[in-house]
């Protein structure tokens, strides 16, 4: 679809507010990482490289959440110099652990913080990618999979939609031969409202799933708290899990305040 | 941007650290009248919102402050909730945490060594650039990196904000069986480290020194990794030595608790994170202080490394105060944790639980670990529920900012003095000399946005 075939697809790498751990899982991919360079030109990644090249980028990933007014004029350049944008982790997707200023007083959050308050910038809130410009497509996790993030790379390389499935975790377990720590020990699980992508690493460990690859595509929560009350869950049990890496996807948020209500 | 006799020099976003951070320098004739780190990785809140979270979640909140170095995160946390209450975990259990810490030591410092650092000592923007040229030593730790990362996916379930971790030990411990996959890798990985030591120590190093306190956990018999007591080497101008002295000070020590006494964060007008003093001094935690404190406990193979890598014998009293030579220290660790990793897993036994019972009870409790970087200390303040009502973090690079920014003003005016270097000559000085300390910018758990000082433009 491009008019010089033989030309290497672009390459940025943009980090808004995170922990840098989903741009590090791409350098994690130890395996991948000298043939990966040579297909693409990795025109812009600051934790990576020195150099920098102008835009227009082929494929822009983008990680972290909007937290201050200077971000949100950056994902507007970065729109507007990507062909194709992607969120890679929690934070671009939904917000991250930073959101969790939502749903308080920030002015409050500094003065914990910082004895000048008045010296830091910031936004009342910590936003998704999607809520300011379009985005292509939304890779979750926090961190997001190695072998998810090389899918959606090569794919969007290669012009098609990325095989990356919206189910939920028990999916992964019973993929995995995992015992359902749900239904063996009692222990609670967000496996079933969580979007698969980890591959269960959670329950495999004989832990439930905290959710921190955000709501799968079909969540039934008026089904599934009752669960987590039975096993043991208290209403603030509830809020808080819901309420911690993904609190800002829209689902876990709306489940959340249900739960306050009640 | 420059003027005859004045300049000011601001690098927007520094490259090949970790997160995000800029650089300012304001230039006066012959003199360095400002030189500034600034952080403006935007704030993130972690200490507010810790608030009224359970006692059991800071391990895997606090993790999300910094994705290269989660495990000292987590079990930052988790040693200073287990002091709150009252719970010590030891044994085997221990001995399987030290492990997972190995994991990150090696994985964190070879991304520094071979990815982020490697590539200024070549001339190179990047790894990529790099490996044209060094193919193998780039393929090499690359391979390094991926036996820290196996270590830590085993022990952890993955290698960023891995999920075994808990108060107590862990959700599941390995059998016997299960690490032994590892062995061979190490094993490898243990010859690759060692080569690593052998190629940083001939790349071509500025003479430098620092005069900095140095602060590092020291324990009695080993090398300090997942615990410790806070230990202060002085800096050389203390005993009327130069910056580029060699020779060990007598150490001072304080316990972990009274830690808050002595590291003092304080917030600076017009700069942009809070800066850390240790006694109202400037110091530096991390491999140079570790080294000098603890150097003469590595592992013999680790020792020997260090010294036919030229960084002398610390037995001996020798300490290495070059920021550039951190890059030979990080290896020399490197082989360090791997030997030291497979130490561990050779002396494994499963424990008979996986986890020790954490009943929540009120009080404070502090956690210090050695993050790659340098010391992390945790301190939190839990209700008779085990709610958290107080949290304080210390990550190393607030402790190490007026650190660095003193060997940017020592670098930068050392090369006023010897020639007139260009602007381009003096960034990548600086970035240069920023990369000697890996600073963790991610680990904005309390750093500010920042303010550029524009009417500084106008002299
Ligand atoms: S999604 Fe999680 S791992 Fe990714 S940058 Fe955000 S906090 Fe880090
Ligand atoms: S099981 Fe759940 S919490 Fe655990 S890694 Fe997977 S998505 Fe995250």
């Amino acid at each position: 679809m491009n008019a010089e075939p033989r030309r290497r697809p672009r390459l940025a790498v943009w980090k808004f507010a995170s922990c840098d751990g989903c741009q590090l899982t791409l350098l994690d991919c130890e395996d991948e990482l000298l043939g990966l360079a040579e297909q693409v030109e990795i025109a812009h990644f600051l934790e990576a490289s020195s150099a920098s090249a102008p835009g227009p980028y082929d494929l822009s990933l983008v990680e972290g959440s909007v937290t201050t007014a200077q971000d949100v004029e950056r994902v507007h350049h970065i729109r507007a110099v990507s062909r194709r944008l992607v969120t890679i982790g929690a934070c671009a997707t939904a917000g991250g652990v930073q959101a969790l200023r939502n749903y308080a007083d920030v002015a409050e959050f500094q003065a914990a913080v910082y004895a000048r308050p008045d010296y830091v910038a910031t936004l009342a809130t910590s936003t998704p990618i999607s809520a300011h410009v379009p985005v292509d497509f939304e890779l979750r996790g926090c961190p997001v999979d190695r072998r998810q993030l090389l899918e959606v790379i090569t794919a969007h390389l290669a012009g098609r939609r990325p095989a990356v499935p919206a189910h939920s975790v028990c999916f992964e377990c019973k993929q995995r031969g995992t015992v359902c720590v749900t239904v063996a020990h009692g222990t609670p699980c967000l496996g079933p409202v969580t979007h698969a992508g980890c591959g269960a690493v959670c329950p495999t460990f004989g832990r439930g799933c905290y959710g921190c690859f955000g709501p799968s595509d079909s969540t039934n929560f008026p089904a599934f708290v009752p669960l987590l009350r039975r096993d043991g869950m208290d209403t603030l049990d509830v809020v808080r899990v819901l309420r911690t890496f993904n609190t800002a996807a829209p689902e876990f948020d709306a489940a959340s305040r249900k739960e306050l209500e009640r | 941007m420059t003027h005859r006799g004045s300049r000011v020099l601001h690098v927007g976003s520094l490259s090949r650290v970790e997160g995000e951070g800029s650089l300012h320098l304001r230039i006066r004739g012959e003199e360095v009248a400002e030189a500034r780190l600034a952080i403006f990785e935007p704030p993130r809140f972690f200490e507010a919102f810790l608030r009224g979270r359970s006692y059991t979640e800071p391990p895997d909140i606090t993790s999300r402050i910094c994705g290269i170095c989660p495990v000292a995160y987590q079990l930052s946390a988790c040693r200073a909730i287990e002091d709150a209450c009252g719970v010590t975990v030891d044994g085997q259990l221990a001995a399987l945490r030290r492990l997972m810490y190995c994991g990150e030591w090696i994985e964190s410092h070879t991304l520094h060594v071979h990815l982020l650092h490697a590539p200024d000592f070549h001339g190179c923007a990047n790894v990529v650039e790099l490996a044209r040229s060094r193919r193998a030593d780039v393929e090499r730790g690359l391979r390094l990196k991926q036996a820290g990362n196996a270590i830590i996916e085993l022990l952890g379930g993955r290698a960023v904000h891995p999920v075994n971790v808990r108060l107590g030990g862990f959700h599941r411990v390995p059998s016997r069986s299960e690490l032994r996959p590892l062995e061979e890798q190490l094993r490898r990985a243990r010859e690759d480290a060692a080569l690593t030591v052998r190629w940083v120590a001939g790349f071509d190093f500025p003479e430098a020194g620092c005069d900095h306190d140095l602060l590092a956990l020291a324990e009695p018999d080993r090398y300090a990794v997942e615990s410790g007591t806070p230990t202060v080497m002085p800096a050389p101008h203390t005993a009327g030595l130069p910056a580029t002295s060699r020779r060990a000070l007598p150490t001072r020590t304080f316990g972990v608790r009274e830690f808050g006494d002595h590291v003092v964060e304080r917030q600076v007008p017009h700069s942009t994170a809070l800066h850390a003093r240790l006694d109202g001094r400037r110091h530096l935690t991390g491999p140079l202080a570790r080294y000098a404190i603890s150097g003469r406990l590595l592992s013999p193979i680790a020792l020997q490394a260090a010294q036919d890598a030229g960084l002398g014998d610390p037995r001996q009293g020798v300490v290495c105060r070059n920021p550039y030579r951190s890059i030979v220290v990080r290896a020399v660790e490197v082989l360090h944790a791997v030997d030291e990793a497979l130490r561990l897993i050779d002396a494994y036994e499963p424990p008979p639980r996986p986890y020790v019972d954490v009943p929540p009870r009120a009080g404070t409790g502090h956690g210090a670990t050695e993050a790659p970087r340098g010391l992390l200390h945790h301190r939190y303040t839990l209700d008779a529920e085990g709610t958290v009502t107080d949290a304080v973090l210390v990550p190393p690079t607030a402790q190490n900012q007026d650190a660095i920014e003193e060997d940017l003003r020592r670098t930068v005016q050392e090369h006023l003095r010897s020639g007139e270097p260009t602007d381009a000559e003096l960034t990548a000085l600086c970035e240069r000399a920023v990369r000697n300390h890996d600073p963790c910018i991610s680990c904005s758990t309390h750093f500010l946005d920042l303010t550029v000082d524009r009417a500084a433009h106008s002299d």
